[in-house]
């Protein structure tokens, strides 16, 4: 009995592999088959052009979701608009679950490439970002991110780019605002140690500061385990006489900060950075509270230039939603390669390899306009150049700092 | 055939344990050879590797010594972040072969370590009290690894559990552990091979344990620890050897795991991770090492196998997880299952008992 259920078991296994073998050559046979009748459409639209894989990984599950899903969204709004404008498929979209897990990423990784990727846009957060780079390096494969800023993703190979700026960078520009503009002489700041973002972009603040003459009165944290109730916190930077508040943290956990801040009756001036954009629409999160907050992002959904405008209407129209910073940076990912197949440098032809270095001499080179900034450049490292904004809530809304 | 039919029961039951793991290596490096290897498969065989080592050696604990462990995978974490640090201050220094040897044993031995000081106190404990002492142990660690900062520079070792700037490295030095961040960078070392290696010693040293006589007084405090003691086994010894060994093959295969991705963070190995290793253990069924190598196999390839339905991906693996329990577990499927293989062996029986009286 018991060897018949092993061997059933066992036969079981390599069948289940075997399936597993098949489900992944089936699985691009349909893209093939999908692609085949692509190509007819195009064929009929007298083109003759192969579309391009573009590959997306993100977490659409879990607690990270909400990045990950604004990421997809984007990416995919980008892809249909292009699709459409240009009358045949010029890139096929194949978007990947996640987890905001490594290893999840790295199958993620390994299923798109089993599909035919040629380039990747993503993953969306560091920690996964960080291990398929690495693999990307290995196989030659163009990476471009729209929101893992950790700066040892673009570290692990040249052919990593970010669309976001890195957290340093952001800690350090926040820094010299906050210093330049004078707005705070005691500084306090809430930070989550459990996390990558927000200890990257603490640490070059707090480098930052200290250089710039700033006043560092208190330093908190909380952990992603501990984060029900941030009274504490803020309680300590209101005992510390902090008359600003840096908050290099998501905005779900600011909107507690600001919740408990306002019951305690302390005002100081909160300043965050990318992760802040998206409190204004927050359910159920009264907005008057985030008046006078201050954040250092590269997009505003109230912004008024044609390109922003653009993106967000189209945006609301697909989703029914603001778009927040994560989308704006997915959409500007797909523009950014779509840039490179108009200037004729790249096409679905190529292998990733060939792809990939094509792409890593247009990107070194290219000036790029988006819904994140005008005059985008990278750098040969991988990161991204593109003028830092800050805004302030008004009113509800977002309006350029003076 | 003769040697086989009077070979016990146990050996023969290991050999076809050992025939699985070895069949499944050949039937993949056949695959490979031939090119029909798909990426998301091969990208997944050294965490298979890593998860049967963990399944069996968590039987270990809760199989054979039959005490609730829920912090497997903070001594995944020690010994991978012990392993890695060795393997990665080591990188160019030693020949990689050495340096890959070293981490595997310093992985080991630490998590060992850990699961002397863990188990002395611990296992003075039973049942629920231990389940969450355990919890606790892996959630300290979890948080501990998070918070940690370790570099070196020319003035040796700095260390610090607040921030990087706390730890006044010089700039040229080299961080090792960067908080949150963990260990980035790390050449990967990992392959299939060393996997199925590992495995295989697992085994080796695991089953043998179990059919030693160690192992036979393990299982005694098991069944009636009163009893046992009565007889004049010596209950903490042998609960620390069982533990001792389980955590000691958790941290090699948290090596493994780790030498198989470019980072290594902390946050990884939380409660789920150990409830994930448990669930293995809980569908290969308690205490049957064999079931353990085949349900971590499985249940690590199925999520990427129901890529396909995406958003019901989740749903239709927490249904399957519970339709095999129901089917491995519940006495009456057990019943209604053994009547009809019984159904089926009356009618098959003729022949080779006839061969057999002859």
């Amino acid at each position: 009995m018991k060897k018949l259920i092993s061997a059933a078991l066992a036969s079981a296994m390599v069948l289940s592999l075997a399936a597993c073998g098949s489900t992944g050559s089936s699985e691009s046979t349909s893209a093939a088959t999908t692609g085949d009748s692509a190509a007819t459409a195009e064929a009929s639209a007298t083109d003759g052009t192969t579309p391009i894989k573009l590959g997306g990984i993100g977490p659409t599950t879990g607690s990270a979701a909400s990045y990950g899903i604004a990421v997809m969204q984007g990416e995919q709004l980008a892809v249909d608009e292009i699709n459409a404008a240009a009358g045949h498929t010029v890139f096929e979209f194949k978007f990947e679950d996640d987890e905001h897990d490594a290893e999840k990423s790295m199958n993620a990784y390994n299923t798109l490439k089993d599909w035919g990727m040629q380039a990747l846009l993503g993953p969306v957060t560091s920690t996964p970002s960080l291990s398929v780079a690495g693999e990307t390096v290995n196989d030659n494969m163009f990476m471009l991110t729209p929101s893992a800023s950790a700066v040892d993703v673009v570290e692990t190979g040249d052919n990593v780019f970010q669309m976001c700026f890195t957290d340093p960078n952001q800690g350090i520009v926040s820094a010299d605002y906050i210093a330049e503009k004078g707005l705070g002489t005691k500084i306090g700041v809430i930070y989550d140690s459990s996390d990558a973002y927000s200890m990257g972009i603490y640490n070059a603040f707090a480098e930052e500061a200290t250089a710039k003459g700033l006043e560092v009165v208190t330093a908190v944290s909380f952990t992603s385990d501990n984060k029900s109730d941030l009274s504490t916190q803020v309680a300590k930077c209101q005992e510390a006489g902090a008359d600003l508040v840096f908050l290099p943290i998501y905005y779900n956990e600011a909107s507690q900060i600001l919740i408990a801040a306002d019951k305690v009756g302390y005002k100081p001036t909160f300043f965050g950075c990318d992760g802040m954009d998206g409190i204004l629409t927050i359910e159920g999160f009264d907005t008057s509270l985030a008046e006078g907050l201050m954040l250092l992002c590269p997009f505003s959904a109230t912004a008024t230039d044609e390109t922003t405008q653009k993106f967000v209407s189209a945006y609301e129209a697909a989703y029914n939603e603001t778009p927040i910073q994560f989308a704006a940076d997915a959409y500007d990912c797909v523009y950014a390669i779509y840039e490179c197949v108009q200037n004729g440098s790249i096409n679905g032809d190529m292998s990733a390899s060939d792809m990939c270095d094509a792409l890593k001499a247009q990107f070194t080179t290219m000036t790029f306009n988006g819904t994140t900034g005008e005059g985008q450049t990278w750098s040969a490292d991988g990161t991204v150049n593109k003028p830092p904004r800050v805004y302030v809530v008004t009113d509800g809304a977002y309006q350029t700092a003076e | 055939m003769f040697r086989l039919k009077n070979m016990r029961k146990s050996t023969k039951s290991n050999l076809v344990t050992f025939g699985i793991v070895i069949g499944f290596y050949i039937v993949i490096q056949i695959l490979s050879a031939l090119g029909l290897l798909t990426s998301s498969l091969s990208g997944q065989l050294v965490p298979i590797c890593s998860y049967v080592i963990l399944a069996v050696s968590l039987n270990l604990t809760v199989g054979i010594l039959g005490e609730l462990s829920l912090g497997h995978a903070g001594f995944m974490s020690v010994g991978a972040f012990s392993g890695t640090i060795v393997w990665t201050t080591l990188y160019g220094q030693v020949p990689n072969w050495l340096g890959l040897l070293l981490s595997f044993v310093v992985g080991g031995v630490v998590a060992g370590l850990f699961g002397f000081i863990v188990g002395v106190p611990v296992l003075r404990l039973s049942g629920d009290y231990l389940a969450i002492v355990t919890l606790a142990f892996g959630e300290i660690i979890k948080n501990v690894m998070n918070a940690c900062y370790l570099g070196y520079d020319s003035t040796g070792l700095h260390l610090s559990f607040k921030d990087a700037a706390s730890m006044n490295m010089d700039p040229t030095g080299t961080m090792i552990i960067n908080g949150a961040m963990g260990i980035t960078g790390i050449k990967k070392a990992s392959t299939f091979t060393i996997g199925i290696v590992l495995v295989i010693l697992t085994l080796l040293v695991i089953l043998n344990l179990i059919n030693s006589r160690a192992g036979r007084a393990i299982e005694s405090i098991r069944d009636n620890e009163i009893a046992a003691r009565s007889v004049g086994i010596n209950i903490t010894k042998y609960k620390l050897m069982a533990f001792i060994t389980s955590a000691v093959f958790a941290g090699i295969a948290g090596v493994l795991y780790s030498l198989n991705y470019s980072s290594l963070v902390a946050k990884k190995f939380d409660y789920n991770t150990s409830i994930l290793i448990l669930v293995f253990v809980v569908l290969g069924g308690i205490g049957n090492i064999r079931g353990s190598v085949i349900a971590a196999a499985l249940l690590t390839v199925l999520p990427e196998l129901l890529r396909a339905v995406n958003d019901y991906r989740m749903l239709i693996y927490a249904i399957v997880l519970i339709v095999v329990m129901i089917f491995s577990q519940s006495p009456q499927v057990v019943a209604w299952r053994k009547r009809i293989l019984d159904g089926i062996r009356s009618r098959m029986k003729p022949g080779p008992k006839a061969k057999e009286v002859q």
